[in-house]
């Protein structure tokens, strides 16, 4: 379980997150939504504990994450799995090699029970035969799935998912929902997604908070999402004339 | 003046997190190995044919502002070799590897810090700093000497050649020349001039790239600074080497 409280953070003098609360919990596949520059991935950022802290606590299953030393954070952050906007595969390793830095890193598995683990986890995402490109030969939904390959390598308690699907076909972009869906319901991972895509907060969302201008507006499922009244919420989850049109249907 | 205050402050403090303890020995040293390939073995080419070229025309030169019948023809020689081992080999080479090694870590790690590769390292809880950097200083420091030893011996092979096939020196005077009043201090100079030397490119260049904020542009900007800062910091401890060390 995470647990944000009071989360704010400016960049020269400009507030981007206000005051954000919420409690993310385990084997659930929680989203942040909000249109591009709201600040999710500011706030995705701070989560993990690649941006500093301006106010604001954050604890991993009750722990206090951003009062613990390096070493400490260590220990929580070999726990953690990210998958980041860009993906951010190291260019200069192949795929079996990405996959396999955390294990080299922070394991002491044999080189067969490393490739082992390796071959499962790019199997698990449907990469087969791949394992000695590059990064920059791969397509950018491959990547996207390496990249969560290589996050989930050391399973992982927690998972960041920045924008999964951006860039990707409607197609491809279910696939990955649903990776991340079954494999967080697997391992029984606090999942967190960033997105701004409709259908995966349709397909996805157990659990939804929304941001607008880096503040919380709303927070509920999916079932409720087409409900609210909340006029910004609205404006986003309708933005477009086909789902205006089912909006008015439904009424 | 402010922004040259903090990014010196800045600069130390990620000197400290690349000597932080490594936290993996075997993969510190695959990491190394590998620089000793893209920055160490991939420089030799350009080093031996600028230092052959250098060492010519040094030696052209040299001969030709001594064209004088009381000075014998091995100074040629003498003053080739002094000037090959006192500023070319060290000094002119470093400005050449700050030119190429230097833009080329400031390009490396800037790429990696604007695609998110630093943020990964940071977030599996690596210390990205010293994963990235600390082979790099081994690899430059450790390996510029051979490309300094390699610097001198084609320099002064060139000054050999050119100065024989132009007929201003006797392949034996040449030779004589090169031997006459040797002072095997100066390859020391030469040598620890190397090192300090491979430690400021590879600093800070790796500063320039490690700090870069925003996107492929940034990342040309800093590989631009990467080759001015590098060059002036060389040739302000070439003074205070040279004083420190020839006095
Ligand atoms: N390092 C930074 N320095 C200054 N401002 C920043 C920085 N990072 C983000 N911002 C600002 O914070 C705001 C939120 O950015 P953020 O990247 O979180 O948006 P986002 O919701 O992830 O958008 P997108 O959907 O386009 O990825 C933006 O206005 C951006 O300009
Ligand atoms: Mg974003």
């Amino acid at each position: 379980m995470i647990r944000a409280e009071h989360i704010s953070k400016s960049f020269d003098g400009r507030e981007v997150l206000k005051d954000i609360s919420a409690v993310f919990e385990p084997g659930k596949t929680n989203l942040i939504i909000g249109k591009s520059g709201s600040g999710k991935t500011v706030f995705l950022k701070r989560l993990v504990g690649l941006l500093d802290v301006d106010e604001g606590k954050i604890f991993y299953n009750d722990v206090l994450f951003n009062g613990l030393d390096f070493k400490a954070k260590k220990e929580i952050r070999k726990e953690m799995g990210m998958l980041f906007q860009g993906s951010a595969l190291f260019d200069s390793m192949t795929v079996e090699e990405n996959v396999m830095f955390p294990l080299e890193m922070f394991t002491n598995m044999s080189g067969e029970e490393k490739r082992d683990r390796v071959n499962f986890c790019l199997e698990r995402v449907d990469i087969i035969n791949s394992n000695h490109l590059f990064p920059s030969e791969l397509s950018g939904g491959m990547k996207k799935r390496v990249a969560i390959a290589r996050a989930i390598a050391l399973k992982p308690r927690f998972l960041f998912c920045d924008e999964p699907n951006s860039g990707l076909d409607p197609k491809t972009s279910i696939v990955i929902d649903d990776l991340i869906r079954e494999i967080t319901v697997e391992l029984n991972m606090t999942t967190i997604v960033n997105t701004h895509d409709m259908n995966s907060v349709m397909e996805n969302g157990e659990k939804i908070i929304f941001i607008e201008e880096g503040e919380k507006c709303w927070e509920g499922n999916r079932d409720e999402i087409l409900k609210s009244d909340c006029k910004l919420l609205n404006e986003f989850v309708f933005a477009n004339a086909l789902a205006k049109q089912l909006k008015d249907s439904l009424k | 003046m402010f922004r040259f205050l903090s990014g010196f402050g800045s600069y130390w403090m990620l000197l400290g997190r690349v000597f932080a303890r490594p936290e993996k020995h075997s993969i510190y040293y695959k990491q190394t190995l590998k620089e000793f390939v893209s920055l160490g073995l991939r420089s030799i080419g350009i080093v031996t044919i600028i230092s052959f070229f250098m060492g010519a025309v040094i030696t052209l030169q040299t001969a030709y502002n001594t064209e004088n019948p009381i000075y014998p023809t091995y100074l040629i020689g003498l003053g080739a070799r002094d000037s090959i081992l006192l500023e070319f080999s060290s000094t002119i080479v470093a400005l050449i590897l700050a030119g190429k090694v230097g833009s080329n870590i400031a390009s490396e790690i800037g790429t990696m810090r604007v695609t998110e590769q630093i943020d990964a390292l940071e977030l599996m809880g690596v210390n990205s700093a010293s994963y990235i950097i600390l082979p790099k200083v081994v690899a430059t420091v450790l390996f510029n000497p051979f490309l300094t030893l390699i610097s001198i011996v084609t320099g002064i092979g060139g000054g050999w050649i050119a100065g024989t096939a132009a007929g201003v020196v006797t392949s034996e005077d040449y030779i004589y020349g090169i031997q006459y009043a040797f002072i095997p201090y100066y390859i020391t100079y030469a040598l620890i001039k190397t090192v300090i030397f491979a430690f400021i490119i590879t600093t800070v260049s790796a500063h320039q790239g490690y700090y870069v904020d925003g996107g492929s542009l940034e990342v040309g900007r800093a590989s631009t600074y990467t080759v001015v800062y590098s060059s002036v910091t060389i040739l302000l401890f070439n003074v205070i080497l040279t004083q420190l060390l020839l006095s």
